[in-house]
């Protein structure tokens, strides 16, 4: 609890730095229209105008959590404007995403552990593509599954499953790797069959890999979803947000999706870690 | 038919073939080790072109491989143009400036507990969010060519490097630091010659994970904009003319850059970190 204090100053520095930056940013604008009327401005008039445009350069933080609960809060629930609305079709489409490729990662782990040919052949591949920009895919797969003639939630939980998937194979395949020599030659002694050792020894000692790479793959899944709203016009979520307020210059709802984006973002990391300390306690591993 | 059948029979044989490879004795030998992950690689290009081939996949949802290479060799000059644009102009520069602005403000807080503790947590939390999201605010700052590109590739590096920077500068343990202290070294002299080299292993790990992030800050940022050539805009605008084969020959060389801008920062780390366990236990 004594690091609140410092991180308390560090954000209160950040807040002051961009409202210092949203002035400077946003004075232009104003010296524009004052050069245009004619009339001289004040640096107190300066101020307090770049602090409430209509379509500032750099939102002061004010109006963006303004923006942020409107769309929140000040609007209907199916609303094409209310930021709920937006966040779940992106949230429905990361966790459905979340879920198969956390699924296919830990079956494609087991069965790298298992299989000696599949670990020499597949590994190499699974640690190179994370230096990909895998990415990059995201316009395609959306427009190849739109000829397809499926649209909407799939896609995009497509992506997600496949960025998601990577970390978790690389994560699980540590975590079950993980039992030492001397675990596995008890289990030997025990006669256990290979399915026994995994389902007692090696899944449970994989947990905490297990939840490392959870928290990763799940904001690289929401990282997926909203860039796979990107293209081809999606009407609706966190992305399309970003696109339209990009296309149409409106600043503050750029931000407030930005903002919504990360909260979303930074509940599903909290929940995993809440879900991994509960799960950990449990077992008797946690601290 | 023939063509699916061929490719099955190859692969299962390709497959079995590793299968024993694996579990004889010279699997150990570095040149197997390679080999295995390359015939399957290989495999699994000889089953693509099979099933397009044998199933008369139109070219519009997933093009053959020897298509893609047919479309890499004649359109060479637009991809390097593109790479040019995108990799070294938008990525490699945003990444140069992103690492060194971390490394440097890394030092810079290294003598107050308090920022750090401060900063850290900050940190940490900033690099699980989606980044990329600021894209379409740079974009409208910095105009469309690269310079918005690179800004957005600084801020998606910045904090991942800053983290494992700090944490490095925080790995050497007391006896060593008391040991420079008999010496009577100053900070400056056991920032150098200690903290600096023992934090290396700490720093090309976020260097590392750097390298990914900005060739996806620098791709993504051009679906909000950009002139007409780099990576982004060629993969937006070719999969908006279906010819996917222009799509599938952008993400090979993504693909192949990616790969050689993490191998040169893993190559350098190699050279830097020799003294370092990891290293050494390879040889």
């Amino acid at each position: 609890m004594r690091s609140v204090l410092p991180i308390l100053t560090v954000l209160l520095a950040i807040v002051a730095i961009w409202y210092a930056a949203a002035v400077r940013l946003n004075s232009q604008w104003t010296h524009d229209q004052a050069a245009r009327a004619g009339v001289e401005v004040s640096f107190g008039e300066v101020v307090s105008d770049t602090l409430r445009q209509e379509r500032p350069v750099l939102p002061a933080p004010h109006q963006v959590a303004a923006g942020l609960w409107e769309g929140l809060a000040g609007q209907r629930l199916t609303s094409k404007r209310s930021l709920v609305y937006h966040g779940w079709v992106t949230l429905s489409a990361t966790l459905v995403g979340f879920v198969i490729g956390t699924g296919l990662g830990v079956l494609l782990a087991v069965g790298i552990v298992h299989n000696r040919a599949m670990d020499m052949s597949v590994m190499p591949w699974a640690i190179a593509s994370q230096t990909i920009p895998i990415l990059a895919i995201a316009p395609m797969v959306i427009v190849v599954f739109a000829s397809l003639g499926v649209t909407g939630l799939l896609p995009k939980a497509v992506i997600s499953a496949y960025l998601s998937f990577f970390p978790v194979v690389v994560g699980m395949v540590k975590g079950l790797r993980s039992p030492g020599a001397m675990q596995l030659d008890l289990l030997k002694t025990y006669n256990a069959s290979g399915g026994a050792t995994l389902w007692k020894l090696r899944l449970p000692a994989s947990m905490p890999y297990l939840f490392a790479s959870l928290k990763v793959s799940v904001a690289a899944s929401l990282v997926g979803a909203i860039v796979g709203e990107l293209p081809a016009g999606a009407s609706a979520g966190l992305g399309a947000r970003l696109l339209s307020g990009s296309y149409y210059g409106q600043t503050i709802q750029i931000w407030a999706a930005l903002f919504a984006a990360a909260i979303l973002a930074a509940g599903l990391v909290i929940i995993i870690g809440a879900v991994e300390r509960g799960t950990l306690r449990r077992m008797g591993m946690g601290r | 038919m023939i063509w699916l059948w061929g490719a099955v029979l190859f692969w299962l044989a390709a497959w079995a073939f590793n299968a024993w490879l694996a579990n004889q004795p010279i699997a150990r030998k570095r040149a197997v080790r390679l080999f295995i992950p390359a015939l399957f690689g290989v495999t699994l290009l000889i089953l693509w072109e099979g099933l397009v081939r044998g199933l008369n996949v139109p070219s519009v949802i997933l093009p053959a491989p020897s298509a893609i290479w047919t479309t890499i060799t004649r359109a060479t000059p637009v991809l390097w143009g593109d790479f040019v644009q995108t990799i070294l102009k938008g990525a490699l520069s945003g990444y140069l400036i992103g690492c060194g602005a971390a490394f440097l403000t890394a030092i810079a807080i290294d003598r107050s507990p308090f920022l750090q503790r401060g900063l850290l947590p900050v940190g940490n939390f900033v690099a699980a969010l989606p980044i990329v999201g600021i894209a379409p605010i740079l974009v409208m700052w910095f105009g469309f060519d690269w310079q918005s590109k690179a800004a957005v590739v600084v801020v998606m590096v910045f904090f991942p490097v800053l983290v494992n920077t700090v944490a490095g500068l925080a790995a050497t343990d007391r006896m060593q630091r008391d040991q420079m202290a008999t010496w009577s070294a100053s900070y400056w002299q056991s920032l150098v010659k200690l903290r600096l080299p023992a934090a290396m292993p700490f720093v090309f790990n976020g260097l590392k994970i750097a390298t990914t992030l900005a060739l996806i800050g620098a791709i993504v940022a051009e679906f909000f904009g950009s002139p007409i050539r780099g990576m982004g805009f060629r993969i937006s605008t070719a999969v908006g003319q279906l010819s996917l084969d222009m799509v599938w020959a952008e993400i090979a060389v993504a693909a192949v850059a990616g790969s050689a801008f993490y191998g040169l920062v893993a190559l350098i780390e190699k050279g830097v970190t020799f003294w370092h366990p990891s290293q050494r236990a390879r040889s």
